[in-house]
């Protein structure tokens, strides 16, 4: 995974309660044996109509969504199904973080594997950013702050070891690996 | 109480006799799979008893361990089914399924491929163990109280019915689990929502979720690890409880659990793949101590009163807008509620009983079981589907399938004039082919009414069976108590 700490971007925001992971990726673009390109289809059912072509007022049509990687959304982001193509579609469409007032279980877990940061932020905060799209904000893994244009600075709740892998580029895998001692001694233990 | 520890030798009249703080059952399995415990810097490791594995959310995985060139740990602590992606249309004349198209194709290969080079169990389309992933586990009594159950599907849930621990997974953990059995998990909290009294006739246990759900919402459950108690809940069925522990994801709890009694044993015992002779008594011997311990603490309790339960329908764009079936549609109380009733073509404060639809759905790992079979044929004989409403019944394992056949069901729900299909997830993803064309109004026994869920611009009432079936005879929304 590559090294992720600040990041510094205008926000695009989609104003929108418990958006499941079916609507940023619909099922019937799970059909990929590979990771790469899913991008294309986030929100594919919001972003395009029947004939495939852009909604000019999905927030992702428009010329000031073009370039930001900070999504703010409404609560309870990434509820429902676990696909893991979620966070994929997000990233590869260039998303680096998503910020809500709370973000569903599986989706945070899975972001933390991707480098897409899950920020929570409490509701003032979260109405500051809904009232200025577009706005400037910063993130900081390591301080585990949002800093928003006027210097307001805001600090999220993060897993200490994920904000380790995510600092140092660490993979989770290669984590359990190196704990093979303890997994066979727990196979053992159970065994006898 | 809690349990007592006793150490020493003899009868020591006032030997060390240490009281165990009381534990619920979810610290009992979580404790007892800790291959290491969480630090101050890292989170638990957990050992996997049991992974199951699909065509959508494995391929990935096995990529990277080719890739870092690993091997899978434990095969034979991994089953794979397809289901997903997996037509269910009827064979053609040579006897075989046709995958909906060339990506589906691809899946499955991989699937088959995957299965072969790492030495894992697989129950591939087209023969007599495929099914549901989540139909097929406790099926073959692979699901057991006391496991740590993992899969890349949030409908995981499903096998806490038996007093395990399951849960949904990404597709990066599923590579953890293939490669050291183990994940890196963060304890969650725990939630007791205690239902008590019986429910009235008529109201099933997918009323009961719902109206779980309704009460918590679709985030409420975050965080949490659900325990169902009470008489209720003891009460049900094997297959009502997983109908129950199925849908916890849709309150945003990653799993919900039930303790294991003797409902659960005599639901396992002689499966082909749960613990026979002398190892089932003693594998019962433990199961039993699984419960939670009385006094031991959750961290929030919801409590329900049974008899007030009514039959629940969804009428909005998350499983947590549901309301009593004869009742009205809310009024929006804000923005994304207005969405939700625009995309669903919808007035609050009107009756949602007696809205005409086009399809009526009866599957999916919620409500794919005999029983649930069984309960729709009973609406469905002697009966004719409404004109212009098309009825999919779609067994969740072959097994099922065979089992319904040999009662006669599949006579009844194609007499009634219901299309009678193979094992699979069907409409309840909308990836295989089985879809609702935009617009078209779906009463579904399925788990989730997300917009396009069904298919893209699909718009979806989640019920019970019985009401399900009951809305496929008379073209609209129905209360099955009023056709009885």
């Amino acid at each position: 995974m590559e090294k992720v700490n600040l990041i510094t971007s205008r926000t695009v925001v989609l104003p929108v309660e418990n958006v499941d992971t079916d609507q940023i990726i619909p099922a019937r673009f799970l059909k990929a044996t590979s990771k790469i390109g899913l991008g294309q289809h986030l929100f594919a059912d919001w972003r395009f109509d029947a004939q495939g072509k852009p909604k000019a007022d999905f927030i992702l049509n428009r010329p000031e969504a073009a370039g930001a990687n900070v999504l703010v959304a409404g609560d309870n982001f990434g509820c429902g199904s676990s696909r893991e193509h979620a966070p994929w579609a997000l990233h590869d469409y260039g998303f680096r973080a998503v910020v809500s007032t709370s973000i569903a279980d599986i989706f945070r877990n899975n972001a933390l594997k991707n480098g897409l940061i899950p920020v929570v932020v409490d509701g003032a905060v979260h109405a500051r950013l809904l009232a200025a799209p577009g706005g400037s904000v910063t993130i900081s893994v390591e301080d585990q702050t949002l800093t928003l244009a006027d210097g307001t600075r805001a600090s999220f709740p993060i897993d200490p070891f994920a904000r380790f892998c995510l600092l140092n580029g660490l993979d989770e895998l290669d984590f359990l690996l190196a704990q093979e001692p303890a997994i066979a001694a727990f196979e053992k233990r159970r065994a006898g | 109480m809690g349990a007592v520890v006793v150490t020493g030798r003899g009868r020591p009249p006032r030997a060390r006799v240490t009281r165990m703080k009381p534990r619920t059952m979810f610290e009992k399995i979580w404790e007892a799979h800790l291959v290491r415990a969480a630090s101050a810097d890292t989170p638990a490791i957990l050992y996997v008893d049991l992974h199951l594995i699909h065509e959508v959310t494995s391929p990935q995985a096995f990529t990277w361990l080719r890739e870092k060139n690993l091997k899978v740990r434990r095969p034979e602590r991994t089953v794979a089914t397809m289901d997903h992606s997996t037509p269910t249309t009827p064979r053609g004349r040579d006897g075989k399924i046709a995958v909906l198209d060339n990506a589906a194709a691809l899946q499955i290969a991989a699937l088959e491929k995957n299965c072969a080079d790492f030495g894992i169990e697989l129950h591939p389309l087209g023969t007599e163990g495929q099914g549901i992933v989540h139909v097929i586990g406790p099926e073959l009594g692979l699901t057991q109280p006391g496991a740590i159950i993992v899969c890349g599907d949030s409908h995981t849930s499903t096998h806490g019915a038996f007093g395990a621990l399951a849960f949904g997974i990404g597709t990066s953990e599923v590579s953890h689990v293939l490669a050291t059995q183990s994940l890196l998990q963060q304890p969650p909290k725990t939630l007791a929502v205690t239902v008590e009294g019986t429910l009235r006739p008529g109201v099933t246990a997918k009323d009961l979720i719902l109206a779980v759900i309704a009460r918590l919402g679709i985030g409420g459950g975050t965080g949490y690890v659900i325990e169902y108690r009470g008489s209720a809940i003891r009460a049900l069925s094997m297959e009502e409880r997983m109908t129950v522990c199925n849908m916890s994801i849709e309150a945003g709890a990653r799993a919900g659990m039930i303790a294991p009694d003797e409902t659960t044993f005599a639901y396992l015992e002689g499966r082909p793949r749960a613990p026979q002779g002398a190892d089932w008594d003693q594998a019962v011997a433990a199961w039993r101590s699984l419960p939670s311990d009385a006094g031991a603490a959750f961290d929030r309790e919801e409590k329900f009163d049974a008899a007030s339960l009514e039959p629940m329908i969804t009428y909005g764009t998350n499983p947590g807008m549901g309301i009593a079936i004869g009742g009205p549609i809310p009024a929006p109380s804000n923005a994304t509620a207005e969405k939700a009733l625009a995309y669903m073509g919808l007035t609050g404060e009107k009756q949602l009983l007696g809205h005409k639809i086009d399809v009526v759905f009866i599957g999916s790992c919620t409500n794919s079981r005999l029983s649930d079979l069984r309960a729709a044929a009973g609406i469905f004989k002697g009966r004719k589907v409404a004109e212009g409403v098309r009825v999919l019944v779609v067994p969740g394992s072959q097994a099922i399938k065979k089992a319904a056949e040999a009662e006669g069901l599949d006579r009844v729900f194609r007499e009634a004039g219901a299309d009678w299909r193979e094992a699979g997830c069907s409409m309840c993803i909308a990836m295989n082919g089985d879809q609702l064309k935009p617009g078209q109004y779906a009463v579904s026994t399925s788990n989730r009414n997300f917009e396009g869920r069904q298919g893209a611009g699909g718009r979806t009432f989640l019920a019970s069976p019985v009401t399900a079936a009951a809305s496929a005879i008379t073209g609209r929304v129905t209360d099955a108590r009023e056709l009885v």
